[in-house]
């Protein structure tokens, strides 16, 4: 099987962020019958996401050899020398890698980086982030929605907000693509490794409705349809965008407000 | 250089985030359109003839680029020799903008940049670093590394 050997070379010492690296001694694979004794050989190792490069020197440019992390497990291992553990394979008649480190510290830390070096691993974490950050922005839009309740009375006040919504369309999507355009920068900067064309990260599932015991349904209904009109909705990831986004609520929400203590005055006269 | 290719081998039999047929050539001269069976597995796409189950080569796609060339094609190419490409023909449009949005994704660095991305904005939300209650917030892994300019 051919792999694109030189573009995983030129990964394996370009400026992408190792994940872990130092001296570790490496048994040698060697196969003789008469040959009792294991001997090792001492490599520097470099760790970059689920791959394991190791090196004839700290300074050497093109590595020895490579151990592509998938599939397989790190534990301590009884071997003659102290300081030893292996990466096992599950398949592959169950072939493993023994590894001595100089101390125990540097053991631990190996053991430690190579069990969460597998893509799995990663992806578990992105997607327990992703799921962190809908609550985050969910509790936000709880916590937002607090005063609206206070003025959720006659029906006609509900359709004001989205007329003026729609009123204001051009300027919510003006601040909206300004937003965007920052946010495509920052996301830009935070991969700037990545290929051509990355725009944003992987998007958010939509936001299950909450139904509020206390809201009645006129008002939830008004919500909803003010939520669905609005070109930058709390779905977003971005908070600079969520921020501009509950910035334009509280506008709204005083501006019904006012409306309303027009309408009283006016019953006063 | 050497690497664990059973280990890899056996990776290439897991369950594909995608698969298709298409015509696939590489970047030496001369080379032609070949109907190949690619599958991407993990930050690895493997290829292979049609009719058989061992895959004939493997690219890792890491520090790479994704275009997108005439009706129906895409290529990938790696940052240190761009003009080298390997081109990929898909049976219709929509097949090949789906091969170039899963595979714009598919290293392992676009998922370390990511995870980073939430990071931060969970941290600007909630004012805590998400990563704190599982003891893993000072790990290389999670950090945006040094880079040279």
């Amino acid at each position: 099987m051919k792999l694109n050997e030189r573009s995983v070379v030129h990964y394996a010492t370009c400026d992408s962020p190792a994940d872990h690296t130092g001296f570790l001694c490496k048994r040698m694979e060697r196969h003789h019958h008469n040959h009792h004794v294991p001997s090792y050989q001492r490599r520097w190792f470099i760790l970059k996401g689920n791959l394991l490069f190791y090196f004839e020197e700290r300074e050497t440019q093109t590595p020895l050899g490579l151990i592509v992390l998938e599939g397989c497990t790190v534990e301590l291992c009884e071997a003659a020398e102290e300081f030893a553990f292996a990466i096992r394979f599950d398949s592959s008649g169950g072939k493993s890698y023994v590894l001595v480190a100089d101390c125990q510290v540097a053991m631990e830390a190996w053991v430690k980086a190579l069990s969460r070096a597998s893509f799995d691993y990663m992806r578990l974490v992105v997607k327990e982030l992703e799921k962190q950050l809908e609550d985050a922005q969910r509790s936000l839009a709880a916590s937002h929605k607090s005063p609206k309740k206070l003025s959720s009375g006659r029906k006609r006040h509900l359709s004001n907000p989205m007329m003026i919504s729609i009123q204001e369309h051009p300027v919510i999507l003006e601040n909206g693509y300004s937003t965007w355009d920052s946010s495509c920068t920052h996301a830009e900067m935070a991969s700037s490794d990545l290929s051509e064309g990355f725009l944003k990260p992987p998007p958010l599932p939509p936001r299950r409705k909450l139904i509020g015991s206390a809201v009645g349904g006129a008002f939830l209904a008004g919500s909803a349809s003010a939520t669905q009109e609005s070109p930058v909705s709390p779905e977003t990831t971005c908070f600079s965008k969520l921020h501009n986004w509950y910035g334009q609520e509280i506008a709204e929400v005083r501006r019904e407000w006012m409306e309303r203590k027009k309408t009283v005055e006016i019953g006063t006269h | 250089m050497r690497y664990n290719e059973r280990e890899l081998l056996s990776l290439s039999r897991q369950p594909a985030e995608k698969a298709a047929e298409v015509l696939m050539r590489a970047p030496k001269k001369g080379s032609a359109l070949k109907k190949r069976l690619v599958k991407l597995v993990v930050n690895f796409l493997f290829y292979f003839r049609t009719d058989e189950a061992e895959p004939i080569g493997a690219l890792l796609l890491e520090r790479c680029k994704i275009s997108k060339e005439e009706e129906n094609v895409f290529s990938i190419s790696f940052l240190e020799e761009p003009e080298r490409k390997y081109y990929f023909e898909c049976d219709t449009e929509e097949q090949c903008q789906e091969w170039i949005e899963v595979l714009r994704k598919a290293s392992y660095e676009f998922m370390r940049s990511s995870l980073i991305f939430y990071r931060n904005e969970i941290q600007k939300m909630t004012g805590k670093d998400p990563l704190e209650q599982y003891g893993i917030s000072e790990e290389a892994r999670f950090q945006l590394g040094a880079r040279k300019l």
